[in-house]
């Protein structure tokens, strides 16, 4: 499982955990979120995102 | 020819009204002017970064010229506005150059306040604001060990925690009785000083500062209680000052921001107002998420589409890993009081109005689980 961060806000989503208080379950991995998630601390769309591997 | 649109500031706000303008018009000319390097990075990871193993250099995610072919626009670094003259649409540089803008944004950000200090070490003291702030104060912790932190609010309770975690010594004052008094109730307060205090942070309250003297290589700093305080360097954190003076010797309504109504624009028709240094609808929210949204309404605006921002509630996550802590601070003018129900675990902490309505809520701990759900009750901050 991998970890991605929102290049603007720092947020880290770890593919292990989800976020599943937006309805992304538990595994899944990034390419699987919807395109109109958005990041849950600042707000930026998906693919604005330009996550980072770490 | 269409005059571009000029954006005056290269930080988080600038580049997302940048950034969102690109998705609506690629042609548009945008010319981006900042007095740094104008590079872009993330300003909230300055405060967690020696934690997660970030220096300067790799905080930054992209210099001015890889934003500038990223997103098709002319970026000018270091590069200082010293007149808006509103009457001919125009900006004149310090070296006497003139833009014509056909839109132009303020995206200035905001000033740390420096607090009116006696002593010979008060040049030493450190604040960071900026990505090259953060340079200067990685280089500064170099083989130093202990750090004293002016002012317990969001950034100086982030970098305690970030301090206190990379092995330094950590104190924080603060003049008021609890940390972050702006947006916790006095229980949130104990409660996240408890957990810092028990990761290593140690807190001076109702400690106000007189003087700062450099002694030797030592910092020394002197509370009006006449205690004293060694360290090897000073921080100073006690809150933000929107940059209104341009605005304001243009002859533009300045209030504690730069006033702008719900469509981001000033008085004058063609200059908006974005991010920390502006005032929207009597709110300053220096935050990343409004900024997120009002740059999208923004860029909508400037593409020739009138939308006004609506902010809903938006929670500031508090980056202190020893205290996880979610914040929606409620809008203090609407009376109302705090219900707080605290254990060892955690605190949650609602803030209601007379008649039940939730307005606002501090979350600590354990308690943060509650976030979603209570977001949802929240009425929006800005309709």
């Amino acid at each position: 499982m991998r970890k991605f961060q929102c290049g603007i806000c720092g947020f880290v989503y770890d593919e292990s955990v989800g976020d599943p208080e937006h309805g992304i379950k538990a595994g899944t991995l990034w390419e699987n979120i919807p395109v109109n998630w958005a990041c849950p601390e600042c707000g930026v769309m998906k693919s604005d995102f330009e996550m980072v591997e770490i | 020819m269409i005059d571009p649109v000029i954006i005056l500031g290269s930080g988080l706000a600038g580049y997302a009204v940048a950034r969102e303008l690109r998705k609506l018009d690629a042609e548009l000319p945008i010319i981006m002017l900042s007095e740094d390097h104008a590079g872009f990075y993330s300003k909230p990871m300055l405060s967690n970064a020696l934690t997660t193993g970030k220096t300067a250099q790799t905080l930054l995610n992209g210099d001015a010229d890889k934003m500038a072919s990223q997103l098709n626009m002319t970026i000018r670094p270091h590069c200082r506005v010293t007149v808006v003259d509103t009457a001919s649409n125009t900006i004149t540089l310090e070296n006497g150059e003139q833009l014509l803008y056909g839109q132009l944004v303020l995206a200035l950000g905001a000033d740390q306040i420096r607090l009116p200090l006696q002593g010979t070490g008060v040049e030493q003291i450190l604040s960071v604001n900026d990505l090259d702030d953060y340079g200067s104060f990685r280089d500064a912790l170099v083989d130093k060990k202990q750090i004293s932190i002016i002012g317990a609010g969001l950034i100086g309770c982030e970098f305690a925690n970030d301090l206190v975690t990379a092995g330094f010594q950590v104190n924080v004052l603060d003049i008021g009785t609890q940390p972050l008094g702006r947006l916790l109730p006095p229980a949130g307060g104990a409660f996240i000083q408890q957990k810092l205090a028990a990761a290593g942070v140690f807190f001076h309250l109702n400690a106000t500062t007189q003087s700062v003297d450099k002694v030797g290589e030592r910092m020394h700093l002197t509370l009006a209680s006449g205690e004293t305080i060694e360290s090897d360097i000073v921080l100073s954190s006690v809150g933000l000052q929107p940059r209104t003076q341009l605005a304001s010797t243009a002859g533009l309504q300045v209030n504690r921001g730069i006033v702008v109504n719900q469509m981001l624009q000033t008085q004058s028709e063609n200059i908006y107002a974005i991010g920390d240094c502006a005032e929207v609808e009597g709110k300053v929210l220096p935050f990343v998420m409004p900024i997120t949204h009002a740059a999208r309404a923004l860029a909508a605006t400037l593409s020739g589409n009138s939308t006004p921002v609506h902010y809903p509630a938006m929670p500031v996550m508090v980056k202190t890993p020893a205290c996880p802590t979610v914040v929606s601070p409620p809008d203090f003018n609407v009376s109302g009081e705090w219900l707080v129900e605290a254990d060892e675990d955690g605190v949650k902490a609602l803030y209601q109005d007379e008649a039940g309505n939730l307005l606002g809520y501090a979350l600590l701990g354990a308690a943060v689980k509650e976030k979603m759900a209570l977001t949802a009750q929240l009425p929006p901050i800005l309709a």
